[in-house]
């Protein structure tokens, strides 16, 4: 088996970061101007990179899908951005966040990039408010603060419930600001569809379709960096924005790049549930709102079956009759528990038969926090997000509790990145919500945004300069060679596929077929079986997709069904890689949790003997199975331990 | 429900474009507007036909990306709020809904309901931010900000720039969205060093872009999906004049 070289520098754990900065290599300002550097994603992750990389001296050239950056998916997250700052003074420290990401993560993230992303997250907060992000702020000009799931202390920043838009709003303004200086060139609702890898293995470009005129173009330089986000919407249904995909990953992946952790999905605790067929999208309701609301459904079934058939309203259960199962199972961090806990909690209690609504939703009751604090300190609270509530489903949640449901929303895993976050491709780094590397088997809250921007400002720039150094000699990249003519023909034989085969159903009816698939066969619990299963529905779908889709109209110019069949196309090969890697992962860690490997008392059970690894997977051809390589994950600073919220 | 609709289908920017008429039956009350437009694109994949061509993209009313004009509003008749946020239950069974694209010469059609909107971004450009490079800042708390003060830049820093302030004004002015930007900025100390060359930037940009002026109708502010106030063009017009004269 090859031998992975995850780069992780020498030394104690607190000076990796800085010792590697002392050594890394420079590219000197006179010779940055020669180095070209392709961007993909405007996101928090690219957005901050592109900004950056331009900033030192780099020609950068950035894509997104979008009309334009400050779109990029990041705009919708809500809660906040965590820093080891220790404002509050309530005891945080930058080795307490590591901790605590870690042991989030249920201990199968990589200990050293996990500790740089906590070192540099003070320096995030620094920037940030230096680019006038309006983060909130006490009576005393200082910034405020409040706490997350999974910690306890309150180290998350927020801007209202606006946190990611006014975050993004700050790398689009720093992206503007290179832009109109002319180190970075924007290139808006372009879309890549291939790698281009040259003779000597370095990835030196990429193959994209302009959305706008439907024609292939195609772009070289000395690095590509993919920030292109998670691929959650795979299960159709997600918390994502819709054209979130994950085909620029999957495309690196066919050409070589290993895809680590596939089956580590999060499924975030209070969404919206699904209400009719013809839905689109899923809501997230923060998780702040944990904070103060209480979790429950029915104790009897008699009255859960009927509060679902409108029989009885929720304030007609008696106090007695109430289960708050939260608090029942984890009295030390009660309804505050991680996303992966909730979850399957609230996924057990309507699996047994006591959902309410349409069977698959449980209550999230404000009555007790209204009594106790007014009407007005909830509605200053989480105003915004009650009304959101309201707006979507005719419901008044200062009157009934709000209904919530489990939902799709972050993937953990992604491209296999080393320390420098440069994928096992040399010249392909993956930043963001695309690479594996960070947060392990679960993320805890606030701390995606947390680790954009902490690859894109604070870590890119400097790896990809020491990468970039003994590049200078080489001239401009040409993109007239084989190796591009290839990836464009490939790309142009995909196209004229999908719109040659004119069968019956449209490409939505895939998605949302394969949606399915995914959710009850590798959703948030997991067994061999039901995932075997899962991977014969899924090849049988494939087959009929390229068999049976419609794709109308014409590739040349505006054509929404083409973008969608392409990415769907992608997912169809995706979905299988999750299931696979789900189904080898003999035990449960964080999001993934097989039902086979649990205690008695119905928690995740990990295998830290045989599984503590990474699985990154690579590539081996359409009709064979991929090659799986382990990374083995190894703590040397903190001692494993089983992961306990019953008990402080 | 049930509803006729008449849409806007524009082939490319120059064709003619016109409106095209289309039932659409069995909408559920608790479906958002695009899901509907969803189902009849659906519907008419399955004929073989052309989808109905509209951005979206977040559908949580916040990435600013959905963008049509419905029964004479943007957004459609709700106040605050995104079309992706608009449900059908606040339209009535069997009703007609017209439905365009923005209209401003700005913002040119590309294609059925999607424009154009790149002129923000270069307005952006011309100045709408801090120039300040990455790393080597202050401690974030060695800039105290009144409470006060930073509210009011979240105010104005909750806008989305969707555009439908230019599509509301008689003039297509794009007052409301620059002037959000600039006040966001000229209420934080941060901002203040640069106030004057980006106010007189961005005014210039606008102007040269072709967007109109403002003659103070408000009917930007009734329509912003983020009810961004018109007191931040007040603000923004004393800093023009504070820039030019000093
Ligand atoms: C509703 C919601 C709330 C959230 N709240 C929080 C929160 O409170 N705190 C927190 O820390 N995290 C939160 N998250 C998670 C967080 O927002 C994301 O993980 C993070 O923003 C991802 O950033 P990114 O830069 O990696 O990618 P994205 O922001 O997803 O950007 C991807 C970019 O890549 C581009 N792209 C993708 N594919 C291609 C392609 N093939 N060609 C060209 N361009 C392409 C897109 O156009 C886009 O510009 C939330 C997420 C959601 C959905
Ligand atoms: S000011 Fe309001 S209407 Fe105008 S772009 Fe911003 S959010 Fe949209
Ligand atoms: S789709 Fe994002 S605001 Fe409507």
């Amino acid at each position: 088996m090859t031998k992975i070289d995850s780069k992780i520098p020498e030394g104690p754990l607190a000076q990796k970061w800085t010792h590697y900065k002392e050594h890394q290599k420079l590219v000197n300002p006179a010779n940055k101007r020669k180095i070209d550097i392709i961007v993909v994603g405007t996101g928090l992750a690219g957005g901050a990179a592109a900004a950056s990389l331009g900033e030192m001296g780099f020609n950068v050239k950035v894509f997104c899908i979008q009309d334009s950056p400050r779109r990029a998916h990041s705009i919708a997250a809500q809660g906040g951005i965590n820093a080891a700052k220790n404002y509050p003074n309530d005891g945080d420290t930058v080795y307490r966040l590591f901790y605590d990401t870690v042991k989030g993560g249920d201990y199968r993230g990589r200990e050293a990039n996990t500790y740089r992303l906590a070192e540099v997250s003070n320096n995030i907060i620094d920037q940030l408010v230096a680019q006038g992000v309006p983060f909130a702020r006490e009576y005393s000009g200082y910034l405020a603060n409040r706490s997350f799931g999974g910690a306890q202390v309150s180290r998350t920043f927020y801007a209202r419930g606006q946190t990611g838009q006014q975050l993004l709003l700050g790398a689009y303004g720093a992206l503007s600001k290179e832009i109109k200086r002319g180190s970075v060139k924007l290139y808006t609702r372009r879309e890549m569809l291939d790698l281009v890898i040259m003779k000597d293995g370095r990835a030196r470009g990429i193959i994209v379709r302009n959305l706008f005129t439907g024609k292939l173009e195609r772009y070289s330089a000395h690095a590509v960096l993919l920030a292109t986000g998670g691929y959650g919407n795979l299960y159709f249904l997600s918390t994502n924005a819709m054209t979130s995909n994950g085909s620029a990953a999957w495309r690196a992946y066919k050409r070589g790049a290993w895809f680590a952790n596939p089956c580590y999905v999060q499924i975030h605790p209070t969404c919206i549930p699904v209400h009719g067929d013809y839905q689109s999208k899923l809501t997230l309701m923060s998780e702040s709102l944990r904070n103060d609301g209480r979790i429950w459904v029915p104790k009897k079934k008699e009255d859960a079956e009927k509060i679902r058939k409108k029989e009885i309203r929720p304030r007609d259960i008696p106090e007695e009759d109430r289960d708050y199962y939260l608090e029942r199972r984890y009295p030390a961090f009660g309804n505050l528990v991680p996303r992966d806990v909730a979850s399957r909690a609230a996924k057990e209690r309507c699996d047994a038969g006591y959902g309410v609504g349409t069977g698959q939703a449980v209550f999230l009751d404000f009555k007790e926090a209204i009594a106790r604090l007014g009407k007005d300190v909830i509605k200053a609270r989480y105003g915004n997000l009650f009304d959101m509530y309201e707006r979507i489903t005719d419901d008044n949640p200062y009157e009934t509790p709000m209904m919530i449901y489990p939902a799709v929303h972050y993937t953990m895993g992604g491209l296999w990145v080393d320390y420098e976050l440069q994928s096992n491709i040399p010249g392909l780094f993956v930043g963001g919500e695309a690479n594996f590397s960070d947060h392990g088997a679960n993320r805890l809250g606030a701390s995606a945004l947390m680790q954009g921007l902490s690859d894109g400002y604070f870590i890119l720039p400097y790896t990809m300069q020491n990468y970039l150094a003994d590049q200078i000699t080489v001239g401009t990249i040409p993109s007239d060679t084989p190796e591009f003519e290839q990836a464009e023909k490939d790309v142009q034989a995909r196209i004229e596929k999908l719109m040659s085969i004119n069968g019956k159903e449209t490409v939505d009816y895939f998605h949302k077929k394969l949606g399915r698939i995914m959710w009850d066969h590798a959703g948030m619990a997991r067994n061999r079986e039901g995932l075997e299963e899962g991977i014969k529905m899924i090849q049988e779908l494939r087959k009929e997709f390229w068999e049976n889709v419609r794709v109308p109209g014409n590739p040349n110019g505006i054509n929404i069904e083409l973008e969608k069949a392409l990415r769907v196309a992608d997912f169809l090969e995706l979905g299988e890689l999750l299931a696979r890697d789900a189904l080898h992962r003999e035990e449960s860690a964080g999001g993934h949790f097989r039902e086979e490997y649990q205690t008695p008392e119905g928690e995740a059970l990990r295998n830290d003997k045989d599984f503590m690894y990474v699985a990154a997977w690579e590539y081996q051809g359409d009709d064979k199975e991929p090659k799986l390589h382990k990374e083995p994950l190894v703590y040397e600073n903190i001692e494993v331990k089983t992961r306990n919220y019953k008990t402080a | 429900m049930d509803f006729k609709l008449k849409i806007w289908r524009q082939a490319s920017p120059d064709d003619k474009g016109k409106f095209v008429d289309y039932d659409v039956h069995n909408i559920s009350s608790d479906a958002s507007f695009l899901e509907m437009i969803d189902i009849l694109n659906d519907e008419l994949v399955e004929k073989g036909e052309d989808p109905v061509a509209f951005d979206h993209d977040c559908r949580e009313g916040i990435c600013g990306m959905c963008s049509m004009f419905i029964n004479g509003h943007p957004h459609g008749p709700e106040a605050a709020t995104t079309t992706c946020q608009l449900h059908m239950r606040k339209f009535k069974d069997g009703e007609t809904i017209v439905i365009e694209p923005w209209r401003a010469k700005p913002f040119p059609v590309i294609k059925d309901l999607i424009v154009d909107r790149s002129a923000f971004d270069e307005i952006i450009q011309a100045g709408g931010y801090i120039s300040v490079t990455t790393g080597g800042v202050p401690d974030a708390n060695a800039i105290p900000i009144k409470k006060e003060n930073a509210d009011l830049a979240m105010d104005a820093a909750a806008c989305i720039g969707c555009g439908a302030c230019v599509a509301a004004c008689k003039n297509a002015s794009a007052m409301l969205f620059v002037s959000a930007k600039v006040s966001q900025f000229a209420l934080l100390p941060q901002g203040k060093v640069e106030a004057k060359d980006r106010v007189k930037a961005m005014v210039a940009k606008m102007d040269e872009l072709g967007f109109g002026n403002c003659t103070n109708t408000y009917a930007c502010e009734a329509e912003c999906p983020k009810e961004i106030s018109i007191t931040n063009i007040a603000r923004m017009n004393r800093q023009f004049i504070g820039a030019k004269l000093g």
